[in-house]
């Protein structure tokens, strides 16, 4: 009896602080079909803010081109530092007992250093040497792929740890080259570590906002959270950005969800 | 001699990222450590420090703001998200998708869940200030706490729990003596992750409060901005921020066991 209570107090309260964290998600999507940004149906049920999403003029213009390049640099962000990451871990792996615990210290400073530290020192860094690193496309790529590789790296090396080493040793002894059983033997076995490693990197530099705001420069370029800030952060939301949030949260939480049911079905099978 | 040269070739795959990682994580860091100490004609000085931590242009006041704000987010968060990571760990440890639903929101960008919730105080005609900022802060970073406090948690080996009911504890001095001390290592993670994030972070304030109210963050992107460029103090701010970095996870690593808390997911 007693037990039961504890239960009924526990999924009280565990609900209560659920409900607390998908209130606002909730209350935003509700109003998004009221076409107004008030938190009333004084309009009724329309679907007008999601068809200012394409006839809002420049706000279109510029969300279609924050789209475009968010994706542009969580693309090449994140496959870049999974090649990298991929070959640096088993680099790594084969390191000397001192400098491999210096490599992978210094390649947790990004993990666990202030990200507006960071996002300063590489502005800094930039700016310093800006006739080898032009503004732009470069300088975003380069500062997503310091921060998203050593994310690569530790979801890799567990995997790596995991490998018997006479694999790579029995492909070498059965005629394969170096190059070939690095790639035919160790890379097919460490998969599931860059997969993870991959969606790892896509998901940070989608989400990032404080080291692309820095390194973005006065090239006009904007990814979806630097144009949200300068667009939002001053008026009050508009019923446009009502839409635009509702269909984020609809995407990434249903796209989430669905990956890790599966991630579950699939450790349940085993 | 064939293996020895293998080994090599191994090696050699991490050169490239050791001198990525040398050239743009350790050197930016260094310049901006070097430009705390260099004044605006480009002489060593400690005039930097001394204007910050004389207080002349108001820093030494955001730190003591931000320290405090971070401090009381962080305590509201393990307040609230304690309980949470222990009902979860001990009624609920079977259903993933349940402890899911927890950690979710932090995948969603920040500035979309600061500005929904902004959209809604003023539609409820509250005034924001503090108080708004201390309820966006802690909604951001609830779930950073409750991650690595659950992760922890649920790795706590049952049989302690049944050893001390054995001998006669109730369920308080279960709790009191055995779990929290168990979980030590998750409360100092998860107590890092919101820290850290909460003192330095950048616009969460600004919106919350209409930029009435800075906080550290805020100022190292003011100080590095092209309107004030006072890079010196900016530096001096940056340098004192890595400092706390750093405090935060030597405390951390005395305690934790390295898990991989962000990559649970």
């Amino acid at each position: 009896m007693k037990n039961k209570i504890g239960r009924i107090f526990a999924d009280g309260y565990l609900g209560l602080i659920l409900a607390l964290m998908y209130l606002p998600i909730f209350l935003i999507i509700v109003f998004s079909f009221s076409g107004s940004s008030r938190f009333s149906f004084a309009d009724g049920f329309t679907f007008n803010s999601y068809k200012a999403i394409f006839t809002s003029g420049a706000q279109s213009a510029n969300l279609l081109s924050a789209l475009k390049y968010t994706l542009i640099l969580a693309v090449s962000a994140s496959v870049i530092s999974t090649v990298l990451g991929t070959f640096s871990t088993i680099g790594i792996y084969y390191l000397g007992r001192k400098v491999k615990k210096i490599t992978l210290t210094v390649n947790q400073l990004p993990m666990i250093n202030s990200e507006v530290v960071m996002a300063v020192s590489l502005m800094v860094f930039f700016a310093a040497f800006s006739f080898i690193f032009p503004q732009g496309m470069t300088r975003l790529i380069i500062s997503h792929v310091a921060f998203c590789t050593p994310y690569v790296v530790l979801s890799i090396l567990p995997r790596l740890q995991q490998m018997d080493p006479n694999m790579y040793e029995a492909a070498l002894d059965l005629g394969s080259s170096p190059l070939a059983a690095i790639f035919k033997v160790v890379i097919p076995f460490l998969t599931p570590g860059i997969v993870s490693g991959f969606a790892m990197a896509f998901t940070l530099s989608l989400d990032d906002f404080i080291i692309t705001q820095f390194n973005k420069g006065d090239t006009g370029i904007e990814t979806l959270s630097t144009y949200i800030y300068e667009d939002a952060r001053v008026k009050s939301l508009e019923p446009f950005w009502f839409a635009v949030f509702s269909i984020f949260f609809v995407v990434i939480l249903t796209l989430l969800l669905l990956i890790n049911i599966r991630k579950n079905k699939k450790e349940a099978a085993k | 001699m064939r293996k020895v040269k293998f080994r090599f070739s191994r090696k050699a795959f991490a050169y490239p990222y050791m001198i990525f990682l040398l050239l743009f994580v350790v050197v930016p860091l260094v310049i901006v450590l070097i430009n705390a100490f260099l004044g605006d004609d480009g002489k060593l000085t400690f005039d930097n420090f001394i204007e910050f931590f004389s207080d002349a242009s108001g820093g030494l006041t955001v730190l003591g703001n931000s320290l405090i704000i971070g401090l009381v987010t962080t305590l509201i968060c393990l307040v609230i998200g304690y309980p949470v990571a222990y009902f979860l760990a001990k009624y609920h440890a079977s259903s993933k998708i349940f402890v899911l639903l927890f950690i979710l929101p932090m995948w969603v960008n920040f500035l979309i869940r600061t500005l929904s919730t902004k959209a809604i105080f003023m539609a409820l005609d509250i005034k924001l200030g503090m108080g708004t900022i201390m309820f966006g802060m802690v909604y951001n970073y609830l779930p950073y706490m409750i991650l690595p406090l659950h992760t922890t948690l649920v790795s706590i080996d049952h049989s302690y729990i049944e050893a001390a009911e054995d001998l006669g504890a109730d369920r308080f001095t279960v709790l009191w003596k055995t779990v929290l001390p168990l979980s030590l290592s998750g409360i100092v993670s998860g107590v890092t992750m919101t820290f850290i994030p909460a003192i330095s972070t950048f616009a969460i304030s600004e919106i919350l409060s209409s930029s009435k109210i800075f906080l550290f963050g805020d100022s190292i992107n003011m100080y590095f901005s092209k309107a004030t460029n006072s890079l010196g103090v900016g530096s001096v701010m940056s340098f004192v921020m890595l400092i706390i970095v750093i405090i935060a996870n030597v405390l951390m690593s005395l305690t934790e066991k390295k898990e991989e808390v962000k990559s649970a997911l």
